[in-house]
């Protein structure tokens, strides 16, 4: 079964919708005991580090992805739900899950014109090959919202590159974990196509 | 970088597609579903609906539109027209709205943004605006001010001064409609989005007065706005969605081109 994370940030709904119209048939999940038997998680997310990180440890959830990740099990994180996969966001100074090694930061921009949150359509340019990727083209754009962003401590997770003055993760994997900075599911045929490549991928690299 | 962005608005009452002149005089044009999936497949960047149902059972007929377009349309969705609470905004995110937009109620209960943003967030609140244009005097310097209701009850506050309080409530963005270019065709008001573009830190998305492909290029240059609504000049099919974004490309702009 395949195991949306509920853990109260943001609109998981539109997430269901979007793996069901690439086939996925997928479940809300607000306890990790039910987690536990997951064989595939989509771990998504828009707010706070900060309350998503004590949402998720009330509901049980945060032990529960350490265990099937060390399983191997294929776990997709979107947004907010990649950001708290890494050790530390510079948001609310959170200590975060630790399931991907590196630092999430905030945009610190000297252009006045560029706005904070980066909000709308940029292209996502792959700089490694990785089965969620396939089909993906450099020129590519995906919906993005967001404020902070994943800066991994080793460079072979980075899986593909954004500019937004600079350059940014904007995909991520670690073993059987991918995490994207956009929204697959807000980005029409090149997000429905990762999405179809998630549900089909084996968790192997 | 971020590409401009083209966004569709589709005026829906009692669950259908309506296109209002200068907010009076609406006719049935179709069916909003159809239409938006219409765009979606053709490139559209955003869509936005606006709630123009003036019946008491509105609310269902808008949740039951959003619902069935947002499991057929996967780009960001934003939804306005009668929202006065949390809860309104909330009902219309869990049936599949990215954004709500709100508008009349938060001039008349600015506190409506603060209580929204807390709940869903700043970047999904979307503040909607209708301005018209009037001789500066002291209680409006800008020369804007805002009227509500369809743009039929002016305020005697100024645009500028509202917009800049949006922001600091938690608005994510602004959707600036001159109710003097809405319907004309005949160009965005530049010289209101440059104003209130270059004065805020927030994406804007310059809304009414579409007619030709040079009015968005204008909005989104010399106007300096980040995103551009469109209503009539595709609703009646004169121009497609896919061919305003390859003029834009062709004049420099960014754009988003794969879909």
């Amino acid at each position: 079964m395949t195991l949306i994370l509920d853990y109260e940030a943001g609109n998981l709904a539109s997430v269901k919708r979007a793996c069901k119209e690439v086939g996925l048939d997928a479940e809300f999940c607000a306890d990790g005991d039910q987690l536990r038997h997951a064989e595939r998680v989509i771990f998504p997310g828009v707010g706070a580090a900060g309350s998503a990180m004590r949402s998720l440890a009330h509901r049980g959830l945060d032990e529960a992805l350490r265990e099937v990740i060390l399983r191997g099990v294929p776990v997709l994180g979107i947004c907010l739900g990649l950001q708290v996969s890494l050790d530390h966001s510079e948001e609310n100074d959170t200590p975060t899950l630790g399931l991907i090694p590196g630092r999430v930061r905030r945009f610190n921009l000297d252009r006045t014109d560029l706005k904070v949150p980066h909000m709308g359509w940029n292209e996502v340019v792959p700089c490694r090959p990785h089965p969620v990727l396939a089909g993906i083209d450099p020129g590519d754009e995906f919906y993005f919202v967001h404020a902070y962003y994943t800066d991994p401590k080793v460079a072979d997770c980075v899986l593909a590159r954004t500019e937004y003055e600079h350059s940014f993760a904007s995909a991520v994997g670690y073993n059987s974990y991918i995490g994207t900075q956009f929204h697959p599911e807000k980005s029409g045929r090149v997000g429905l196509r990762l999405l179809a490549n998630f549900a089909a991928w084996d968790g192997q690299c | 970088m971020l590409s401009k962005r083209v966004i569709a608005c589709l005026d829906v009452r009692d669950g259908r597609l309506a296109k209002s002149i200068k907010f009076v005089d609406t006719k049935d044009i179709g069916d909003p579903v159809e239409k938006a999936r219409a765009y979606y497949l053709d490139g559209l960047d955003e869509l936005v609906f606006y709630d123009i149902t003036a019946s008491s059972d509105r609310r269902s007929i808008m949740l039951d539109v959003v619902e069935s377009v947002a499991s057929q349309v996967f780009i960001p969705l934003s939804v306005g027209g009668g929202i006065r609470s949390v809860s309104d905004a909330t009902d219309l995110r869990l049936a599949g709205a990215e954004k709500i937009n709100v508008n009349s109620a938060a001039v008349q209960r600015p506190a409506l943004i603060d209580e929204c943003a807390a709940a869903i967030g700043n970047q999904n609140v979307v503040l909607s605006m209708d301005v018209r244009r009037v001789e500066p005097t002291q209680a409006l310097p800008s020369g804007y001010e805002i009227v509500i209701n369809g743009g039929r009850q002016p305020m005697q506050m100024d645009a500028l001064a509202w917009a800049l309080d949006g922001e600091r409530r938690g608005a994510g963005e602004l959707v600036v409609n001159s109710i003097d270019a809405d319907g004309t065709k005949e160009g965005y008001e530049i010289a209101l989005t440059a104003l209130i573009s270059s004065s805020v830190r927030i994406p804007v998305i310059a809304s009414g007065g579409a007619g030709k492909p040079e009015h968005l290029h204008q909005v989104l240059t010399e106007g300096k706005a980040d995103a551009a609504l469109v209503a009539s000049m595709v609703h009646y099919g004169e121009y497609r969605v896919s061919d305003l974004k390859e003029y834009l490309q062709r004049q420099g702009l960014k754009m988003r081109m794969s879909w």
